[in-house]
């Protein structure tokens, strides 16, 4: 997995609550195979007039000029900042891989539900719950000041804005750890396989049935 | 110190714990479909790992199979080679049980996990599947997950997870007539929020909860997710050891003996503490109808379809006039006066036979109405389909006008050629009313299956408790 340590980047807002993974990236392009790829459908739906299927050429097809992702001022940006709920719906890691494929890196929100929250640190993208007043004010400050960038510091828990003001958030030690240092999950837990294997041969005799 | 249910079912598969109390679950019984498991099989496969233990594994293709002309085969080439490389990693690794596509058991992985008895009381189950939560019904612990989760489940048997805070939702009193699984849910959700649950463990307790069949429990638990709870559950009783016994994957003999006597333990002791506790009255619900694009966007059949300016949040507001304009309604409309174009009776919500009933006896000697262009019904699974007809379900459906379809998620996600149009309005039995989900541009609205044929009849929402009284 890629670390996430530092990062600075060009901020997005996406002004709506309760934007699902099927908004992030549409059924059909979930019949690919690959973990690649998705970054040119994410929010198809939103970002493109006509509708898209795999296999289309995406930089032929007429973008929706009103879509915040589209405008000039945004082009580059890295960093999405959402209401409350993102991500509610589908388990789809396809909408991280999206995501992460469009380019974001951290995403700062008011609130995030729990599977996409989950999947987003399994691919090294961060993302950041705020109290509302923070959000509020950087959506203030990313709409009114072009150029608007941000820097997030995992190991100190802190966004900084430019103006030099600093808002701390949570984040668990086991996550924190893992991002900073790019870690893989399963070799982590295949550490523990003596206890594993302990555990489901005691499960094996208690609960026989589970096994047959 | 007493214990929730949820207490319970985490402290049975702990096997280790991160000093942030992350842990490592054990899982039980790991789920399969297609869509979100072919990067989890490459993966594992790319780092040279094997699977820990395949006899959890229960897996089917359906997202992505067609309804119908499956002497065709799968038409799609993208779907096709999404359920053919299924095919190939479970002929690879192995597993428990696998229902491919045209196999008479097969369907929706969250129909077929408890019809087979592969889903018993008191495990942690899995799927790459947001729905996972249905499992709840039986007293599981079940985790929708993501597809890192799942190589990870297929690598360790274990999910790292940390534990959520306890909700108690207790439905009181029993429900009217006409009044079914769904409409509870939906008024839950309507009640609480789509974020309601998130951080939170659901246990669905009261009388009108443990008054449902399986099937009920199955569709409420279904919807947990769409109130923000990854998981949500019922505690075991009865009704849950009668629904098991016999089934393929069932304990037999004096296991059966031994294993109920440990699911009656699986309920909540008495006076233990939860970190939030919701009332709902069960006579006060209506039959339900979601509005908007988002599951909380509800409303009785009796109601109207609000203004935004009923909304004092500005961001909530604006949700409710994006959510009109893609919806095509106007405000203060009543409910029962919106006309529909499609029907789809089916998902993992309410797919199952005891819907198909409800539905049926809704659409016996009756006809769906002249503007309705398709109304679907979608058994759940192959076995479901296949007790319906022995009751002779298909023939009152396709008297009725419906079309009798093979099993599948079908129009829910409309990942195979079930799906809207743009513009297209559905009364339809599945669980998510988002923007684009059941086809580009078109327009869902969840309800009960009764409530589907009803509106189906009369081309417009209508109230089932009207015809059937």
């Amino acid at each position: 997995m890629e670390k996430f340590t530092t990062y600075e980047g060009l901020v997005v807002p996406l002004d709506r609550a309760n934007v699902d993974t099927d908004a992030i990236i549409p059924k059909q392009f979930l019949k690919s195979i690959k973990r690649s790829g998705f970054g040119p459908n994410a929010f198809d739906e939103w970002r493109y007039l006509d509708h898209g299927e795999p296999g289309m050429d995406n930089a032929n097809r007429i973008k929706n000029p009103d879509f915040i992702l589209n405008q000039q001022r945004y082009q580059g940006a890295s960093i999405l900042l959402v209401r409350s709920n993102f991500g509610c719906g589908s388990s789809r890691e396809h909408a991280p891989w999206a995501l992460q494929d469009f380019g974001f890196r951290a995403i700062l929100g008011e609130s995030f539900a729990d599977i996409f929250f989950n999947n987003c640190f399994k691919n090294g993208l961060l993302p950041i719950v705020l109290p509302k007043a923070e959000i509020d004010a950087l959506f203030l400050l990313t709409k009114s000041t072009p150029g608007f960038r941000i820097t997030v510091d995992l190991a100190a828990q802190v966004v900084s804005r430019p103006d030099g003001h600093k808002i701390p958030f949570v984040v668990d030690a086991f996550r924190k750890e893992c991002l900073l240092n790019g870690w893989d999950d399963i070799d982590l837990t295949l550490r523990q396989a003596e206890k594993i294997r302990a555990f489901e041969a005691q499960r094996r005799i208690e609960q026989p049935w589970l096994f047959a | 110190m007493s214990k929730t249910l949820y207490d319970k079912l985490w402290e049975n598969h702990v096997v280790h714990v991160e000093a942030d109390g992350t842990a490592l679950l054990y899982i039980d019984r790991h789920l399969v479909h297609e869509v979100t498991s072919p990067q989890a099989f490459e993966g594992l496969k790319l780092a040279g790992r094997k699977p820990w233990r395949v006899s959890s594994i229960v897996a089917t293709a359906d997202h992505n199979t067609p309804t119908d002309h499956w002497e065709k085969g799968i038409q799609d080439p993208v779907s096709r080679q999404q359920v053919e490389t299924l095919d190939a990693n479970i002929h690879e690794v192995g597993a428990l049980a696998y229902f491919p596509f045209k196999d008479k058991r097969q369907g929706i992985v969250h129909v077929i996990g408890p019809e087979q008895g592969a889903t018993l009381p008191g495990m942690t189950v899995v799927c790459g599947d947001s729905h996972t939560s249905t499992h709840g019904a039986f007293a599981c612990l079940a985790h929708g997950i993501g597809t890192s989760e799942v190589e990870h489940v297929l690598a360790t048997q274990c999910l790292l997870q940390k534990k959520s805070k306890a909700m108690l939702i207790k439905i009181e009193g029993k429900v009217g007539a006409g009044v079914t699984a769904k409409d509870i849910v939906l008024a839950l959700i309507g009640k609480i929020g789509t974020a309601g649950g998130t951080g939170y463990a659901i246990e669905f307790g009261g009388p009108a909860i443990r008054a449902l069949s399986m099937e009920g429990r199955m569709t409420v638990c279904n919807m947990a997710i769409e109130a923000g709870a990854r998981v949500g559950f019922v505690a075991v009783d009865e009704t849950t050891i009668e629904y098991l016994k016999g089934r393929t994957f069932a304990p037999k003999a004096a296991d059966w003996e031994k294993a109920t006597a440990y699911w009656r333990t699986l309920v909540s002791d008495a006076d233990a503490p939860f970190d939030a506790v919701v009332e709902l009255d069960a006579s006060e619900i209506a039959p339900q109808v979601t509005w908007g694009t988002s599951p909380e966007m509800v409303a009785s059949i009796e109601g109207n379809v609000p203004a935004p300016e009923d909304f004092s949040d500005p961001v909530k507001r604006e949700g409710v006039a994006r959510a009109l304009e893609y919806m095509g309604l106007v405000p203060h409309t009543p409910i029962n006066q919106i006309m529909i174009d499609k029907v789809f009776i089916g998902s993992c919500t309410n797919s199952r036979i005891e819907d198909l009933r409800a539905a049926a006896a809704v659409a016996k000697g009756r006809h769906v109405a002249a503007n309705v262009k398709l109304a679907l019904v979608v058994p759940g699974s192959g076995l479901v389909k296949h007790q319906a007809e022995a009751e002779g379900l298909d023939k009152i459906f396709l008297a009725a006008g419906f079309e009798w379809r093979q099993p599948g998620c079908s129009m829910c996600l409309a990942m195979n050629d079930d799906r809207l149009l743009p513009g297209e309005r559905c009364a339809s039995t599945s669980n998510r009313n988002f923007e684009g989900r059941q086809g580009n541009g078109g327009r869902t609205h969840l309800l009960s299956p009764a409530m589907a044929v009803a509106a189906a009849i009369a081309g417009h929402f209508s109230d089932v408790r009207e015809l059937t009284s």
